[in-house]
């Protein structure tokens, strides 16, 4: 299935949450959902007949300024289609629901985005930090992370 | 004497005190530095928690502070031993964003080269393996082969393990006169080493008795936490990028997909994650052998390198089977020569996260055997 | 070899050689160096082939212990992060005196390619404990691993074991002069 196919279909199932669907060129084709309902959504398209996407690829954290972004990028072993999918998270409040009972490779795909984006997924059952050290301050991949002086009386620069 | 009583005690009715162990970040067999927290009872492992980021370079923080041309050096450290493969990924990405398309002789020799790092690399995860199951003599074999590739790769590239030798649109310098003679004399190499290997190492009794039915990963599972390569062709997935989703010219070339069938043990254990490596060996000589006899020598690699590499505005998710699995690479650029940023999708990093789940009600040698038959590399776990 | 071809040049009676036991004690020592080998990231890669059957390593009296306290040098090959700087520098601890430590490859030398941007990486592993030898390479090649180890063999040939305090001492006072 194209991308604006599986838009139109999750439009009419999931209404006013899928909010747009970019099929703009050179850029890969992607799907933005509100992040309320994404959980359902997700659960939707791995189980649907139609999307079958049992596979998630990647699951990466995205630093947009003014917005925080999560961006799922899916694919199906069956029917061999793939979809990529993107939820906007306000940096205030960077909350959005986890997906890790649906595809269990995004426990940890969670835990980096928590650690270097600092976006919390509600309802992950262990998010604590994976890449950096568990008492590190900051989220080091956000745009106005500052490198902290020292770690543990060690200096940072050089 | 009286007849001697067995006892009928199922596990988990006798346990013991659990013991807290750690393997690691300093250890011989976890391939680097990662660390797990092992709780034991007896000598059955009952829960494994892994502690990453001992290798964490900042590698993603690194790509948006450089160039486009300035993040391949850091792209080959990810994963440090098949460099070439992820070298690749990167620069297939960047054409595709860029709607460059590479002559086809810089084609022709990409797949060769990235094949002969897929043997080196597969010749490292083998060895390894054996020398995690007690066995010295593969990883000496090995060894003195893999030398033969890195040679190849030297005078190419100049550099032994880290090559930088990719470029957006082409290479960074032609190959030398008697490339193709090299090459074929790898090939017949690898495949003496590995005829020797099977009897050696493969199907060894003891070897067998070692690794199979062990660390049992089923297909299901394996799908749902997204494992790819050896992992998942091992579990009799036949998954393979190369094939189902052709990219660059790998539809030119006839070559099987290797996946364990259980012909020793069960699918999905150590023993079929292993020889699914050494078949793709067999395999990646094929193709070499054919794409020696179809490269066109005339060309320059050059040409269509362009002098700033300055993509259109957008983002690109390209994928392409590593020795490892599928390294994706999430590109999004905003139309400056800088990228907005850069997500990589460590092959290893997501193969690992199938430990804690595989790994429980073994003995704790096995845990050992079961990381080693991951093939992971740290460097791309944390990166 | 040194020490044994002096024997072929016997004096009357044959056998015999004249030295000092320093010089004795240190060949000895130098001619079998146990050693820790940290390995962090690719250098290590290097360092395996260093090992095969290639390079191999072990003809220098190098055997490797998986424990610091039977080791005689530590071998940091690879990026030191912050958070593994903390278990070098207790690892380091735990070895016996005399210890020496072979700093391999652009990242534990200065911190490498991560100098600049890197916030989880120590630029440096002599931040946190001496350096003996530095390897220079990203990674060094196996020639350089050679040249290191015979760096390292010099150097403690050249060390003083007997007086040592009484020997600094003049020496400190010799420059003085």
């Amino acid at each position: 299935m194209l991308t604006n196919e599986i838009f139109e279909k999750l439009k009419s199932e999931f209404g006013e949450n899928i909010l747009e669907c970019n099929d703009q060129q050179p850029v890969d084709h992607f799907i933005v959902v509100k992040s309320e309902k994404l959980f359902e959504i997700c659960h939707t398209l791995r189980d649907d007949d139609d999307f079958l996407f049992d596979y998630l690829m990647s699951l990466s954290g995205m630093d947009l300024n003014e917005n925080l972004g999560v961006v799922y990028h899916l694919y199906s072993m069956k029917l061999k289609h793939k979809l990529v999918l993107k939820v906007m998270v306000p940096k205030t409040d960077p909350k959005t629901p986890s997906v890790e009972r649906i595809w269990r490779t995004a426990d940890w795909h969670e835990r980096e985005a928590y650690d270097l984006m600092g976006i919390e997924f509600t309802g992950h059952h262990n998010l604590i930090r994976i890449l950096c050290p568990y008492d590190w301050e900051g989220h080091p991949l956000r745009k106005d992370y500052q490198t902290p002086e020292s770690y543990h009386g060690m200096k940072t620069s050089s | 004497m009286g007849e001697l009583k067995r006892l009928d005690l199922e596990y988990n009715q006798l346990t013991s005190d659990k013991m807290r162990l750690n393997v690691g970040p300093q250890h011989p067999s976890t391939h680097g530095v990662l660390r797990l927290e092992v709780v034991v009872d007896g000598e059955i492992v009952t829960e494994v928690i892994p502690h990453l980021g001992y290798l964490h370079r900042s590698f993603e923080k690194y790509c948006e502070q450089m160039t486009y041309v300035q993040v391949i050096p850091y792209i080959d450290r990810m994963d440090y031993i098949s460099a070439m493969n992820n070298e690749w990924v990167y620069v297939m990405g960047m054409e595709k964003l860029m709607g460059l398309k590479v002559s086809d002789k810089v084609e022709y020799i990409r797949v060769i080269l990235a094949e002969l790092n897929r043997i080196a690399n597969h010749q490292i995860a083998v060895a390894t393996f054996g020398l995690d199951a007690g066995a010295f003599t593969p990883f000496l074999y090995y060894f003195r082969d893999r030398e033969h590739i890195i040679w190849v790769f030297e005078k190419l590239s100049g550099a032994r393990l880290l090559y930088n030798y990719f470029r957006v649109g082409g290479l960074a310098a032609d190959i030398y006169d008697g490339f193709k003679e090299d090459c074929l004399n790898i090939v017949k190499r690898v495949r003496k080493t590995n005829e020797e290997l099977m009897d050696l190492l493969i199907l060894n009794g003891i070897f067998i008795k070692r690794t199979a039915n062990v660390g049992i990963l089923p297909p299901d599972v394996a799908i749902s936490y997204a494992c790819s390569g050896p992992v998942l062709r091992g579990s009799g997935i036949k998954y393979d990028l190369r094939k189902d989703e052709p990219y660059s010219i790998y539809d030119r070339f006839d070559f099987d997909i290797p996946v364990g069938d259980g012909e020793v043990g069960v699918p999905g254990d150590c023993w079929n994650r292993n020889i699914v490596r050494v078949r793709e060996m067999e395999q990646s000589c094929r193709i070499i052998e054919q794409a020696l006899e179809q490269m066109d020598m005339e060309g320059d690699v050059k040409e269509l390198v362009p002098r700033r590499v300055k993509p259109p505005a957008g983002e690109v998710y390209m994928r392409a089977e590593n020795p490892k699995g599928d390294l994706g690479l999430y590109i999004v650029s905003d139309g400056t020569d800088k990228p907005e940023r850069i997500k990589a999708r460590g092959t290893s990093f997501v193969n690992l996260s199938v430990i804690p789940e595989i790994s429980k009600g073994y003995m704790f040698a096995d845990l050992i055997l079961i990381l080693g038959s991951i093939d992971i590399v740290l460097g791309e776990v944390d990166r | 070899m040194g020490l044994l071809n002096r024997l072929d040049d016997p004096y009357e009676g044959g056998g015999i050689v004249l030295g000092k036991i320093e010089d004795i004690l240190n060949w000895g020592r130098s001619k079998s160096n146990w050693y820790l080998h940290f390995g962090l990231a690719c250098c290590a890669i290097e360092f395996m082939a260093m090992n095969a059957s290639h390079f191999d390593f072990m003809r220098f009296g190098t055997i490797p212990r998986t424990s610091p306290r039977q080791a005689d040098f530590i071998m940091i090959t690879g990026t030191v992060t912050f958070k593994m700087a903390e278990r070098i520098k207790i690892l380091y601890e735990q070895m016996a005196e005399p210890k020496y430590v072979i700093s391999v490859g652009s990242c534990s030398n200065c911190g490498g390619p991560y100098w600049e941007h890197g916030y989880h990486v120590l630029k440096g592993v002599d931040k946190i404990i001496p350096v003996d030898v530095y390897i220079p390479g990203c990674p060094p090649r196996p020639e350089a691993f050679q040249e290191g180890m015979i760096k390292l063999q010099k150097k403690i040939n050249e060390q003083a074991i007997f007086n040592k305090r009484k020997r600094l001492k003049k020496e400190q006072s010799d420059d003085n002069k």
